[in-house]
């Protein structure tokens, strides 16, 4: 017995564009990779735990490999010393893929406008959402996942993302 | 620390200048004296000053009062036993020359050494590793001297590969490459991290293996350095506050309350008693979060994912009382020098003991699924060990040394806030091995529920900020309607409250050990030197003995068992 859309349906056909179907499967998938380092993913922690639940949005299957994601999540502090590491974890995720910047530290440095703290991912990869706050409470993560998922939706899978980004470890 | 002990500190170095501070002794010595006090001071039973707790540098470049000599080397050392602290200060004429290392008397020496050098440029001479260790190694120059521009930044563009450090670890550990070729057996060099979901957070452990087992090991740190020192040296004193929640971020009001008690007891500030009960509901809250999150992370290394839910929804809730009163969750950057940013809403005992209840209903719950589970005991029980005397010299502190077994907690032995009028005891470990950390903790929030308890039982009315307006705000309505408090507020906001010169330590019992301060001040609103003495950065500097020889799953919850936090690692 067919129980999922397939019930409804039978066995007609339907018509769609590729991006609108490919777009509608990876909104509902993301796979986070958390590159989380400081203070801001404690938070992370929480937004993933039930009272949450990321899960309600399809993007709880938090992978610590690089290789199995497509939404990388920075949440904290990235330091001069952190940027090469954080660039090669980008690199090594397959394409498409998406990036969150969580928190002020990641997105501008935050309080911490001094020698060693980059002042903003932006200048190491290339970066599609912020969420401001220090830190941003878990209701913001859910948030910038929806943006996200907006955001997939008006995608082609024809375009490169990114092609022309050149950051300062480039 | 009493008087008697001064003495005696004082009677056994004639001729070198001892004073009291505080109330411990500062003794000032020539670079040539300086290997003769520390041994004395290590060595001689009647001292026995076992725990080497930090060293830093001063740069005096910028520092109204002329001195001898632009750089200067402070060591603070404790005898835990009989609860005596002594800070060493030497003079050094030349950095590049330096001053001889300690490395041999106390291990902890060993990162102390090497961060002093990085921040300060300051040379140890027969150190047996120096080089860079929060800042990354293509830096040039030395961030904390005073001629540093703050906003210098350097780019790294690649990680350092370690080779040399694993290759003379192999070496020290008498394991010898060409035997191994002869058995066909070769060396797998592997890193855990800097990006690695075990190492919760950025922390390089770099590993040569045979097979599983861990031959030798050697760690990296520094990838959350963020520069706390020099930051606040461009902060007023009260500005500090929110640097200090992002320390150690799962405690976080825990070394906001440290901060201020140091400041405070610079500048001569006795709290009010309400003031003070407050601090300990909250130290001891925050305790019990910190072991929570531990513990829960500790558990989830190890499969015990359910332990996760257990534990950490607790602190999910107790979250809706921390925001109540502070207005954030984590960072709650809630004290102020001389009091507190509020005083307890209506009806908060209330929603404490609905905290505390849930919370004992959490702890029992995932102590019923790991007490007696043969899989948790066989994992944890008598692995990664590490001996008393081990963790003295690595300048252990709080539960990680209870684990082994030192009952040194300075709750008991150094008392402040009354705590030697509350009832509770310090739960210590026989054997020094992951079981008896995670115990400890779980003891220890049992311990510290019952504080909560007795101090929301006789926790008096009153004010929560002293009536001194050089050093707390004044009240809105004499900002508005009188010129006095206009200026108060004007000052303090403009300036910062004036700490009169000098340099003093002053330490807090932490989630994870002793917690310091070591101010330089000059008599502005600004601290002209903050150095923070982080527990588990000594800690950190230790992992090596308790994981080589054991497996490479028993190094992973190793790291969870000993409560790494970047932010107060790496500062
Ligand atoms: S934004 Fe704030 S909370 Fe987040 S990592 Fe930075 S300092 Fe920590």
């Amino acid at each position: 017995m067919a129980l999922g859309l397939e019930a409804a349906l039978g066995d007609s056909v339907i018509t769609t564009k590729l991006d609108e179907v490919v777009n509608w499967g990876r909104q509902y998938s993301l796979w986070p990779m958390v590159f989380g380092t400081a203070c801001c993913a404690i938070e992370f922690m929480s937004a993933a735990a039930s009272q949450h639940d990321i899960s309600r949005f399809g993007a709880e299957v938090v992978r610590f490999s690089p290789r199995q994601a497509d939404l990388m999540l920075v949440c904290g502090t990235i330091s001069y010393k952190q940027a090469p590491i954080l660039k090669r974890i980008y690199e090594q995720m397959p394409e498409p893929k998406w990036v969150v910047a969580m928190g002020a530290c990641a997105s501008s440095g935050g309080i911490y406008d001094n020698y060693c703290t980059v002042q903003g991912i932006h200048t190491i990869i290339p970066v599609d959402v912020y969420i401001s706050g220090c830190p941003p409470r878990p209701e913001a993560v859910l948030d910038a996942l929806i943006k996200i998922q907006e955001k997939i939706q008006t995608e082609s899978v024809l375009v490169d993302r990114h092609k022309e980004y050149r950051g300062i470890l480039d | 620390m009493k008087a008697t002990a001064i003495e005696k500190i004082c009677s056994k170095f004639p001729g070198i200048a001892c004073r009291e501070v505080l109330n411990y002794v500062e003794m000032t010595v020539q670079p040539e004296q300086l290997e003769e006090t520390l041994s004395r001071l290590k060595l001689y039973p009647e001292l026995n000053f076992g725990l080497l707790l930090d060293i830093t540098g001063i740069d005096y470049l910028e520092y109204p009062v002329a001195q001898d000599c632009r750089f200067a080397v402070v060591y603070t050392i404790r005898n835990w036993r009989d609860n005596m602290l002594v800070q060493v200060k030497v003079p050094v004429p030349d950095p590049d020359k330096g001053v001889p290392t300690c490395t041999h008397l106390w291990s902890s020496a060993n990162w102390a050494e090497r961060e002093v050098y990085d921040q300060y440029g300051i040379n140890f001479i027969g150190h047996p590793d120096l080089r860079r260790i929060l800042n990354h190694w293509q830096f040039k120059g030395h961030p904390l001297r005073k001629d540093y521009d703050i906003f210098k930044g350097q780019v790294c563009y690649d990680s350092y590969s370690m080779e040399n450090e694993i290759k003379n670890r192999l070496l020290a550990n008498g394991v010898d490459e060409t035997t191994m070729k002869d058995i066909n057996t070769e060396i797998m060099f592997l890193n855990l991290g800097p990006s690695h979901p075990a190492t919760h957070g950025a922390i390089r452990i770099f590993t040569a293996l045979d097979g599983e087992s861990i031959l030798a090991n050697v760690n990296e740190i520094g990838y959350l350095h963020r520069g706390f020192e020099k930051t606040a040296e461009n902060r007023t004193y009260n500005q500090v506050i929110p640097l200090t929640d992002r320390l150690n971020y799962c405690s976080a009001m825990m070394n906001n309350i440290a901060y201020v008690k140091a400041v405070e007891s610079w500048l001569g500030i006795e709290i009010t008693e309400r003031c003070k009960f407050m601090r300990v509901v909250m130290s001891e809250f925050f305790r019990v979060q910190d072991h929570l999150v531990c513990i829960a992370a500790n558990l989830v290394d190890m499969g015990g994912l359910t332990n996760y839910w257990y534990l950490y929804n607790e602190k999910e809730a107790s979250y809706d009382l921390i925001s109540r009163l502070t207005g954030a969750r984590l960072t709650s950057s809630f004290t102020r020098i001389g009091g507190m940013y509020r005083d307890f809403y209506d009806g908060w005992e209330h929603d404490m003991e609905v905290q505390l209840k849930a919370i004992e209903k959490g702890v029992s719950d995932s102590l019923a699924l790991v007490l007696k589970n043969r899989i948790v005991h066989d994992r944890t029980q008598g692995t990664c060990k590490l001996s008393a005397e081990t963790a003295l010299s690595y300048g252990f502190t709080g539960p990680c040394l209870r684990a082994s077994g030192v009952p040194f907690d300075l709750r008991k032995d150094n008392p402040y806030y009354n705590y030697e009028s509350f009832d509770f005891n310090v739960p210590v470990g026989s054997t020094g091995d992951i079981y008896d950390r995670i115990m400890v903790r779980f003891e220890e929030i049992f311990e510290s529920i019952k504080i909560i308890r007795q101090a929301m039982k006789h926790i008096p009315d009153g004010p929560i900020f002293v009536k001194d307006h050089n050093a707390v705000l004044p009240p809105k309505s004499e900002v508005y309607n009188n010129i006095e408090g206009l200026a108060n507020h004007f000052k303090l906001i403009f300036e910062g409250v004036k700490v009169p010169s000098g340099e003093w330590y002053d330490s807090f019992e932490a989630a994870n050990g002793e917690l310091g301060f070591h101010f330089v001040a000059d008599g502005s609103g600004k601290p002209y030197k903050l150095k923070v003495r982080p527990p588990c950065f000594y800690i950190m500097g230790g992992f090596h003995e308790m994981v080589e020889g054991e497996m490479i799953a028993d190094a992973v919850i190793n790291l969870g068992s000993i409560n790494i936090i970047g932010g107060e690692l790496d500062r």
